[in-house]
């Protein structure tokens, strides 16, 4: 296996993070401290988490609402995202934001978004400023297959075409946009074949191989770095959760989702890395109790962080115009 | 001073601003070769190429969102969209993206962008004769800009371009060919300042955009009747400046809102509900509004002759007022 003991130590760790923070944020939100809608990713880490590694720290990234694995994959302090859910002024967006609204400009994570497609435009734009200013960066973007129904996604794609964009659109198709399967909403079903509709190279990935998805997403990457204009990959998962919290996912049955948690991404991680000998069970062991220590150190954090001041609702609705031109 | 037309005077304020600043670029839909439908980015082309002055196609929605990710990435672009019908289809990435961006993420973007657009009208039909800014003005975190001079065309998108907001900047198609005084120099307008266009001491009329033109007409009318009209232009409607509007009605104690657009739930009522709440005791009757028809614009040249407040109404309005 062409990785290091290091290197798959660190996406077990974030993998295990992503895990252990969404599942104990579900527990939070049923305590009543976190509010609104909270889209869990658990089962579908080892795409964000292959996709950093492949990704260059000042790469860009746009995402979607489903969006807290993101920015713990990409190093984000947990402490912060935890701190967001909870509507805390320490919160990455201030407590602005919430679940669905999460970004850290420093670590050219350009945030998570809410309105289903919307955010492509974005991404293409970005990539067409990092080229104009010289910049040598890639923007990633990330939705779900449901997102590729919208008009957002093939103006946005064809925009991106045209301009022959630095970008890379991954699509974590998990089988369901909600309750909607699909082949009741799409009439394409292997996503990637839409990349045709722009002549732009289109490829799928086992989106629960983390070594699979790092590989084809850094092939992707350097090729639209390269100069080669877009790249859309379809990485295949599955949402071992609700939609977001309160589903009873009538859609499905709970076979269907036990067969899933078969192909679990941190299992299978595990073996590998058990398999190629990259590490012992004793180094899984630590990093896991690792991870369960800076969960509960993130909560802690966000409980004791002051919710934003009253005075600051009003605070970055606009920038302040320099006053006294002309 | 030189004459020069709200068209030349929109194409001076891009040229100056994409020579001062690298950063600065066009797009939208024929604004390269083409020059623009209005012919507003004629011969930019030439100069700036297609680098900086960008065909786009025809996906509003994403060619928007293209810039608000452009303006993310520390670039300015000024998005032209042909008319401010066509907007409509760019609503959610204006109103989710454009301006929610900055404050959502807790001010750690910032989209300085410019969408510039033309209102008005002229045997175009139902759907392509709008004028909606109000919906732009409903929503915090835009600024909404609508200049009725060649001088505030100019000396606003100037602002509006060095602006770090996501401003909409709303022309009129109308408007193009007029012509007014535009000094040679560099100049600036900030927002949220009205401007007194014609002082007067009986009716406070407040406007924007073409109907300052129409509402001027109705006051030199009027004033060979003895009635002496104020007329205030906001030219921007967020930041809405009040202040001269309230001074104003305390002088004259009669206002009417003149807008092209419906008057429901439009931009004329917020005016008027700002003034009966701010200035009630100013008041010796109620704000009157006009505004285009209720229905949607019809073809038939006679027909649209009968949508838009026009001088006669105005002077009809006033007279009712002081009456
Ligand atoms: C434009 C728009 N329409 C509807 C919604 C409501 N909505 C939120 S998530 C979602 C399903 C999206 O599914 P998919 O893109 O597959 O992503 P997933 O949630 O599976 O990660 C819908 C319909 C929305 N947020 N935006």
């Amino acid at each position: 296996m062409a990785v290091e003991k290091g290197e798959a130590l660190d996406w077990y760790r974030k993998m295990v993070l992503i895990r252990r923070f969404e599942e104990q944020a579900e527990g939070e939100y049923g305590k009543g401290r976190i509010g609104g809608f909270l889209h869990l990713y658990i089962g579908e880490e080892a795409i964000a988490v292959g996709a950093m590694a492949a990704l260059d720290p000042d790469d860009d990234v746009f995402t979607h609402y489903r969006d807290h694995g993101y920015l713990l994959a990409r190093d984000i302090d947990p402490k912060a995202v935890m701190a967001e859910l909870f509507g805390k002024s320490t919160g990455v967006s201030k407590g602005r934001g919430g679940s669905m609204h999460m970004a850290d400009v420093q670590r050219h994570l350009w945030g998570g978004y809410a309105i289903v497609g919307g955010h492509i435009p974005l991404a293409a734009g970005m990539a067409f400023a990092n080229r104009y200013l010289g910049r040598s960066s890639v923007v990633a973007c990330f939705l779900g297959e449901g997102g590729t129904n919208i008009g957002t996604f093939y103006a946005g794609l064809n925009l991106a075409a045209v301009w022959k964009l630095p970008l890379v659109v991954i699509v974590e198709n998990n089988h369901y946009a909600m309750g909607s399967p699909v082949e009741r909403v799409s009439a394409v079903r292997e996503i990637y074949r839409k990349a045709c509709a722009f002549d732009m190279p289109g490829v799928q990935v086992d989106g629960n191989d983390v070594l699979a998805v790092r590989n084809v997403v850094r092939e992707r990457v350097a090729v639209a770095r390269a100069g080669g204009g877009p790249q859309l990959i379809e990485a295949l998962t599955y949402r071992f959760r609700g939609h977001s919290m309160g589903d009873p996912q009538r859609y499905r049955t709970r076979e269907e989702v036990e067969t899933a948690k078969a192909g679990d991404p941190i299992i299978r991680w595990r073996h590998a890395i058990l398999e190629g000998g990259l590490a012992t069970e004793g180094d899984l062991r630590k990093s896991e109790a690792a991870v369960e220590a800076d969960v509960d150190e993130a909560i802690r954090y966000a409980l004791d962080s002051p919710a934003p001041e009253a005075g600051e609702i009003d605070r970055d609705v606009l920038v302040a115009e320099e006053r006294g031109h002309g | 001073m030189a004459e020069t037309t709200y068209r030349d005077a929109i194409r001076g304020a891009l040229l100056e601003e994409m020579r001062r600043d690298e950063r600065v670029l066009v797009l939208g839909e024929e604004v390269g070769v083409w020059g623009g439908s209005y012919a507003v980015t004629r011969g930019l082309h030439e100069e700036f190429g297609s680098r900086r002055i960008i065909d786009t196609p025809i996906a509003e929605a994403e060619f928007v969102g293209a810039a608000v990710g452009m303006a993310m990435g520390g670039l300015r672009p000024v998005v032209e969209l042909m008319t401010i019908n066509f907007a409509l289809v760019a609503m959610d990435q204006i109103v989710n993206n454009a301006a929610k961006i900055h404050y959502m993420f807790g001010g750690q973007i910032r989209v300085p962008m410019v969408m510039r657009m033309a209102a008005g009208w002229g045997q175009l039909g139902a759907t392509h004769s709008q004028t909606f800014e109000g919906w732009f003005a409903h929503v915090p975190g835009l600024i909404v800009v609508m200049p009725a001079t060649p001088y505030d065309a100019k000396g606003l998108l100037k602002s509006a371009i060095r602006s770090d907001n996501p401003v909409v900047f709303i022309e009129h198609s109308r408007l193009y060919g007029m012509k007014g005084e535009v000094p040679e120099g560099e100049y600036l307008l900030p927002f949220g300042e009205s401007d007194i266009k014609r002082q007067g001491k009986d009716v406070t009329i407040v406007t924007w955009s073409r109907m300052l033109q129409v509402s001027l007409a109705a006051a030199e009318t009027l004033t060979k009747e003895g009635i002496e009209c104020e007329v205030i232009d906001l030219r921007t409607l967020r930041p809405l400046d009040m202040a001269p509007v309230f001074a104003s009605v305390e002088k004259t104690h009669r206002a009417l809102v003149v807008e092209e657009g419906w008057t429901t739930a439009g931009m004329g009522a917020e005016i008027a509900a700002r003034i009966s709440r701010e200035r009630f005791d100013s008041l010796d009757a109620p704000v009157e509004r006009l505004g285009q028809i209720e229905v949607p614009v019809p073809y038939a040249k006679n027909l649209e002759a009968l949508m838009f407040p026009d001088e006669a109404r105005v002077v009809e309005a006033v007279r009712k007022l002081v009456a």
